[in-house]
């Protein structure tokens, strides 16, 4: 069980708990806005992506390569970014702070 | 080989040019082939523009048959994302349960009456039927409207490799100007309806804009989404398995509809004009000219994806570009989605067994590339799913 927080753009704080599956998935499922996930989460589309701090990108790890190079086209983009349909739910992100991009 | 199988023809070029040269009524066209050029050009609207004259960066060229600006595709940032967002939540639409429902009971319908007849002809009596209806949803139109544009045929609009056709193209051009006026007199609550009453930029759109923005929504989803519904029942027909592992792993739906996209890649590519001289993969390219992003050859790209010329299901990581990329990604993928995906759910349910009777290739020939992009026809039969 991990507790993930999104903040949208217009700062509205959504905290939702999600045990298995993708941070892009569980967002959707909930309805936080600025997250569509419109590829289902197989990193085509950059509709889920997010800001996280260092602390928090130490945690959810470092984008691959195939992420990086979707990232690296995004003009909105920066060191901090990911795209969320690759961060895994897991005890180890509990707490987790995504700040929504769009 | 398969009945399903779509060779890659441009895996040669790719790994050695990076481009392959084509002649698109007597201009030259430089197809950009790998996946990161392909997306690294699609993102830079500055120099690969895509508001040039209208019709222009359509390959073949449509220069000669239409002077309607198609919107916001012919139109670059920033007046580009102005009308996507007046545009872009009407094509999210189908993401409301309420639409998912009527597209599902349509989709039903269909695979319904196909299994009664037992022998179907899929890309005239199962694709464009489905195609047209669905379209009905996302225009908000009656259902009716469905039976002028199943009437067109599948040959109406299509451009078969260098042929146009300026009297079957204006079919559609006359039909989207009569919509309009009938609105005019008369507004509802559809397409027509919502973008006649809409202002960009603080300005009313014009009857030339609404009709661009409805020769794109009518052009673009016609072959691209027949052809990857055919597609997808020939590949069911070759595997069954794969209908069956659906079946038990819906969750994998979704993959499954992406990799297909990829694979089968509805449209080969788009093109662009070049507004400065530039290189693009160390090809000199000059100001005026076209390049053209070919999706199907980067959505093959070996160097980007596994076993690329296979259908992997599952495929978890699919960075395609089917339904293009960046600023001018296809507007009608939330729609497309959506279509494939209850469709691959209403098969895996209802469908025990295709088997393909007879089936005629479509072939895009441009003499330096030869690509099936579909079917001309493709005769089945479908038997259900014993429960």
């Amino acid at each position: 069980m991990a507790k993930i927080t999104f903040i949208t753009r217009d700062k509205q704080s959504i905290t939702l708990e999600g045990n298995a599956g993708s941070a892009m998935a569980l967002a959707v499922a909930n309805g936080v806005t600025g997250i569509d996930g419109d590829c289902g989460g197989v990193c085509s589309c950059a509709t889920c992506h997010v800001y996280l701090s260092p602390e928090g990108l130490e945690r959810a790890g470092a984008a691959s390569e195939i992420e990086t190079d979707m990232l690296e086209l995004d003009d909105n983009a920066n060191e901090f970014s990911r795209l969320c349909c690759q961060i895994e739910i897991s005890d180890a992100i509990d707490g987790l702070v995504l700040n929504v991009a769009r | 080989m398969k009945t399903s199988t779509f060779p890659d023809p441009f895996e040669t070029a790719r790994k050695e040019d990076g481009v392959l040269e084509i002649d698109d009524q007597n201009d030259k066209v430089t197809m950009l082939l790998r996946h990161k050029d392909v997306r690294k050009t699609a993102h830079n609207y500055k120099s690969f523009t895509s508001e040039t004259q209208p019709g222009r960066i359509v390959v073949p060229s449509e220069v000669s048959i239409r002077d309607t600006r198609q919107i916001p595709f012919e139109v670059d940032p920033p007046k580009h994302g102005a009308y996507r967002a007046l545009i872009e939540p009407w094509f999210r639409r189908p993401l409301d349960p309420e639409n998912q429902a009527k597209l599902t009971a349509q989709i039903e319908s269909i695979v319904a009456d196909a299994l009664c007849k037992q022998t179907v002809e899929i890309v005239e009596d199962f694709a464009l039927p489905l195609q047209s209806k669905a379209l009905t949803l996302l225009l908000n139109t009656p259902l009716e409207e469905s039976e002028t544009w199943i009437s067109w045929g599948t040959h109406v609009f299509r451009s078969e490799g260098e042929a146009l056709d300026g009297d079957k193209a204006n079919v559609l051009y006359d039909y989207i100007e009569a919509q309009l006026d009938r609105t005019i007199a008369q507004p509802g609550e559809d397409l027509y309806s919502v973008l006649l009453n809409s202002e960009v930029e603080g300005k009313k759109l014009t009857k030339e804009e609404a009709k661009g923005v409805m020769v794109l929504t009518f052009a673009g989803g016609r072959d691209t989404v027949i052809n990857a519904v055919t597609n997808a029942i020939a590949y069911f027909a070759d595997h069954p398995e794969g209908l069956a592992r659906l079946r038990q792993e819906p969750e994998l739906i979704g993959n499954a509809v992406e990799e297909m996209i990829r694979y089968f890649s509805p449209l080969t590519q788009m093109g662009r004009e070049v507004t400065e001289d530039t290189q693009v993969c160390e090809h000199a390219i000059k100001a005026k000219s076209r390049v053209s992003l070919c999706w199907a050859s980067a959505n093959r790209d070996e160097g980007i994806f596994e076993n690329a010329n296979e259908i992997v299901l599952d495929r978890k990581v699919n960075p395609h570009v089917g339904f293009g990329f960046s600023h001018h990604n296809c507007l009608g993928a939330t729609h497309a989605r959506q279509i494939m995906r209850i469709l691959l759910s209403t098969l895996s349910h209802q469908i025990g067994k295709i088997e393909i009777l007879s089936s005629e290739d479509n072939i895009e020939d441009w003499k330096k590339y030869r690509r099936k992009v579909g079917y001309h026809q493709l005769t089945v039969k479908l038997s259900p799913l014993n429960k």
